[in-house]
């Protein structure tokens, strides 16, 4: 497979906060690649680095074969970008948004009409309408509209699903599907770890690092140790117990559930069970579960790191 | 060429969409001009003056007459000796005592001259000023009429004041370029930072760098629909000079669109450079305004004349685009004067234009750092 992206000892600092430290890794054709990890990971400046709007300080990258540095002004007009803020024209309409970008990128909407189509003929009924007056996954849906108009070659999405409603991010998931299948090839980010099943491949990123690169799947089979799930309506004192347990080794709040690992692996989830009714935590729920990428993306940060 | 019109149209549409901004803009002229051209004034009328007539001759009183049946004066009160001066003074209401002093007329048809005091309140050293020059116009003119009767020999009365080309020292007449010039930078520079500078902050200007546009295609793109208002407010500032004030206007159009264009090109230039360091609005503006509003009004000798500032800022107001650009302006309007006396003023206008427009291409980032 043809490598897009490669990227080698990568690092980038501002000031004294070390945005990226050391990133290698490479991004193939017609992959759809998935940079998960919190905010202030490092996302929006390799993204940044990508689109040649950024220099790095130290270590290269090259984008479908062409140096970010160097070669900034021919890399420009194949990418297709997206920012993590809304930087569409909020006091044009929407047509005039697409009509502008399209201008802007030497085409017209007809010309690519069928790339944006699936996306864009959602938009249609509202055209005339300010962006500024769209729903926030409307304005994800325009903003992937204009990114696409002049048939990119790379896609790169900075958060595109981030402050989406649950509905409109599986959408956009979809449309993305759609695109890759007409060839092009995306990278997108986001601070969802849900999201991550929807990519071929994901890297975690996380203060600047990247943790692992792996398709979903083999970055939670990664995971070796046996997973638990545990359920009591006092979860604050769960977690102080299972804390304070001596075979404790990870203790992390998921939704209604907190996730154990136990030092010793694979145990006697009675003798759990006991433990907790002893100290106060009566009947909880205790199962075995399968482990997900957040799982995976908290066991990999750093143990000082690890907050509830 | 088809992104750089799909540019400018997308500019244009999004200036007339802010129809707040339209306001301000075409309406500031408006205001501004009346506010100057009313509001802030240098000439008088109907300055009470009082007369201490030692004489009491046909001259004196002819000359009193003169005094009083102008606009600027109105004849308060005859004094009748010195004594009273400084108690007409306190009172507040005289601003000017005129003095003839005795065997006026025989001395002035003896001796071929006379003496008039002219004692002014100069608590506002600024109208006593004024009020001085108003009087000694009036008594030269009285004199040359004199001449031209054959009734005076020689050199007359003093002092001889004459004021050229703005006679009836009409401040509107010289507030009027300098208007031009400080709406100009208003408009160019003010709004062209902040235009830019809203890209950068709105998240824009990552999706337009990251596309085929050129900076210099933006910056165009830019630059112009506010070219295209700042002749037209130009244009405004003219025609309402001249129906409402009835400026004059002396000299060659083309000469003085030209140089307008010249200066707003260099303030265009100097908005492109601001928004090019700095990252938001509130800076942009911040900057436009303190650092070339200000200068344009106060050291251009738009209100204040140059050559009565201290050497540290002459040198500075030579730094100042305003400055040229007032001088060459009054000079077309007022005198009519056409390239050939105007030509170092206009080259000193290229020069800063070309050297901010170079500037400001240079410092433009094709990246976000």
């Amino acid at each position: 497979m043809n490598p897009i992206v490669q990227i080698s000892g990568l690092s980038k600092n501002f000031g004294k906060v070390e945005a990226l430290k050391d990133v290698s890794l490479e991004i193939f054709d017609n992959e759809l690649f998935g940079f998960i990890g919190p905010d202030g990971a490092g996302k929006t400046t390799l993204f940044r680095i990508l689109t040649t709007l950024l220099v790095p300080d130290i270590g290269s990258a090259s984008v479908l074969g062409m140096d970010v540095v160097s070669d900034y002004k021919k890399i420009r007009p194949l990418l297709g970008y997206m920012p993590g803020t809304f930087s569409l024209y909020q006091d044009l309409s929407v047509e005039e948004n697409m009509m502008f970008f399209a201008s802007v990128f030497g085409t017209t909407i007809e010309e690519n009409y069928d790339l944006v189509k699936p996306i864009y003929s959602q938009l249609e009924p509202f055209k005339d309408r300010y962006a500024g007056n769209l729903s926030g996954g409307m304005k994800q849906k325009l903003a992937l509209s204009c990114a696409l108009i002049h048939k990119p070659e790379l896609l790169i999405l900075d958060e595109p699903t981030t402050g989406v409603d649950a509905v409109s991010r599986k959408e956009f998931w979809e449309m993305l599907h759609v695109l890759k299948g007409e060839g092009i090839s995306i990278i997108a980010s986001t601070p969802y770890m849900d999201e991550a099943n929807q990519c071929d491949r994901v890297a975690l990123i996380d203060k600047g690092e990247i943790l692992n690169i792996n398709t979903p799947k083999n970055i939670t089979s990664e995971f070796k140790k046996p997973l638990y799930g545990l359920k009591h309506p006092n979860k604050y004192e769960l977690i102080n117990r299972l804390r304070d347990f001596e075979y404790s080794d990870s203790v992390h709040p998921f939704g209604e559930f907190v996730h154990y690992t136990d030092e010793r692996g694979k145990i006697d989830t009675d003798e759990l069970k006991n433990y907790l009714n002893v100290n106060g935590i009566r009947e909880p729920i205790i199962k075995q579960i399968d482990p997900d990428i957040e799982d995976m993306f908290m066991s990999l940060m750093k143990p000082e790191e690890m907050d509830v | 060429m088809n992104s750089f019109k799909g540019f400018v149209t997308k500019e244009f549409k999004q200036i007339f969409r802010d129809k707040r901004t339209l306001v301000v803009l075409f309406g500031m002229p408006v205001i501004m001009l009346i506010l100057f051209g009313f509001a802030l004034r240098n000439e008088i009328n109907n300055a009470q003056i009082a007369v201490l007539d030692l004489s009491k001759d046909a001259v004196t009183r002819d000359l009193t007459q003169k005094l009083a049946s102008s606009e600027a004066f109105q004849l308060n009160t005859y004094l009748h000796n010195y004594d009273e001066v400084e108690e007409v003074f306190k009172s507040g209401v005289v601003k000017e005592i005129v003095v003839f002093e005795k065997k006026f007329a025989q001395r002035l048809t003896r001796e071929g001259i006379a003496n008039v005091q002219v004692i002014t309140d100069a608590t506002d050293p600024n109208l006593a000023n004024i009020v001085q020059s108003y009087t000694g116009a009036i008594i030269r003119d009285y004199t040359q009429e004199l001449n031209y009767q054959g009734k005076v020999l020689e050199q007359g009365i003093q002092p001889v004041i004459k004021m050229m080309y703005n006679p009836e020292l009409k401040s509107v007449n010289l507030f009027v370029p300098g208007l031009i010039a400080v709406i100009l930078m208003l408009v160019s520079a003010l709004m062209t930072s902040i235009s830019i500078t809203r890209e950068k902050e709105m998240g824009n200007m990552e999706i337009l760098l990251v596309s085929p546009l050129k900076p210099i295609h933006i910056i165009i793109g830019k630059v112009l629909p506010y070219l295209v208002l700042s002749v037209i407010n130009v244009i405004t500032i003219l025609v309402l000079a001249h129906y409402i004030f009835e400026v004059p206007f002396k000299g060659s159009y083309a000469l003085f669109f030209g140089e307008a264009i010249l200066f707003i090109l260099t303030a265009l230039a100097l908005g492109v450079f601001i928004s090019s360091v700095t990252n938001n609005q509130q800076t942009a503006m911040m900057i436009s305004l303190a650092g070339l509003l200000l200068p344009t009004v106060l050291l251009s000798g738009f209100i204040f004349p140059v050559e009565s500032m201290p050497a540290p800022l002459q040198m500075v107001s030579h730094a100042i685009p305003a400055k040229w650009f007032l001088i060459v302006v009054r000079s077309i309007m007022l005198k009519g004067s056409g390239i050939e006396f105007l030509w170092m003023e206009t080259l000193i206008l290229v020069g800063i234009a070309m050297f901010f427009m170079t500037l400001s291409l240079k410092k433009f980032n094709v990246r976000l750092q």
